[in-house]
């Protein structure tokens, strides 16, 4: 089982290609995540703090599920910043699912800043397991 | 912790890149006790005339878990992500997201009245208010002409 982790801050910058350029203009994250399998699914967990339900897109395109999620900067009118040690911006994260995933049923809920993504595996009777007979 | 910008110019964030890659060069040779962590959570702050604004993300923490004081001019932000609990066949791929207690302290640049502190969290982020007490709001002052 991995190792439960400490808290931390540091945020971590999406890649882009060489010369691309986002098209909005602020930074994009790659929200930390765990990730975990029970009996009958698959649990993704995302820390998305600041975005709000409607601001977050959920794709499946092929076998890639891809999490976006945009978050307003804070504007807080008459106040000046002073002192910033994190910086607001959008998250984005791709995941290839394994092929024992159910894509249509994916559900997904939001709750404090934290996206979870419930992904149900496939009924058993289609995937096949396959015996390893002793010699 | 790094003091920066809202908006960074490149140079800057290249910078900084370059910092955190030297920092963690040098932490993966200390013993385990020195390695500095920066503090959680993370916060920025925004002033006005009336007061100060004290943002903070905190996913996966839940209202009823944070606590707020405020003492003279100290402001103290506590509380504890809870780890999810798990049935028990469940099995991690991958854990990345932190959990557990932290408590955080800052120093205010002016006394705060603290009957009118207030603080809201919403979709993860905590937000606390905190207005100037009224005896210590900065006066103006008229130059008479002589």
């Amino acid at each position: 089982m991995a190792e439960e982790k400490t808290l931390q801050v540091e945020k971590e910058e999406a890649a882009l290609e060489e010369g691309a350029e986002w098209t909005r203009d602020r930074r994009i994250f790659i929200p930390r995540a765990d990730i975990y399998e029970t009996g009958d699914k698959m649990v993704i967990v995302l820390d998305v703090p600041g975005s709000k339900e409607e601001d977050i897109d959920i794709t499946l395109e092929k076998d890639i599920l891809t999490i976006m999620a945009q978050v307003n900067a804070d504007e807080f009118p008459g106040h000046t910043p002073l002192y910033a040690e994190y910086e607001v911006g959008d998250y984005q994260r791709s995941f290839k699912l394994p092929d024992e995933l159910n894509r249509d049923k994916i559900e997904a809920a939001y709750k404090e800043g934290i996206l979870k993504l419930f992904l149900p595996k496939a009924d058993k009777a289609k995937i096949k397991k396959i015996d390893i007979k002793a010699g | 912790m790094i003091y920066r910008r809202l908006r960074t110019p490149s140079m800057w964030r290249d910078m900084d890149r370059m910092q955190r890659e030297m920092n963690r060069v040098f932490e993966s040779y200390s013993p385990r006790g020195l390695r500095s962590a920066p503090a959680y959570p993370a916060m920025n702050v925004w002033g006005s005339e009336e007061g100060l604004l004290v943002t903070a993300e905190l996913p996966g923490v839940s209202s009823k878990d944070i606590e707020l004081s405020v003492v003279n001019e100290t402001l103290t932000v506590s509380g504890e992500r809870v780890p999810e609990e798990l049935v028990e066949e469940a099995r991690y791929h991958r854990r990345e997201c932190g959990c557990g207690k932290f408590t955080r302290s800052i120093q205010l640049p002016f006394a705060v009245d603290a009957s009118k502190v207030e603080a809201s969290f919403k979709n993860g982020v905590l937000h606390v208010s905190l207005p100037r007490k009224a005896e210590d709001k900065p006066r103006k002052i008229k130059v008479k002409v002589g």
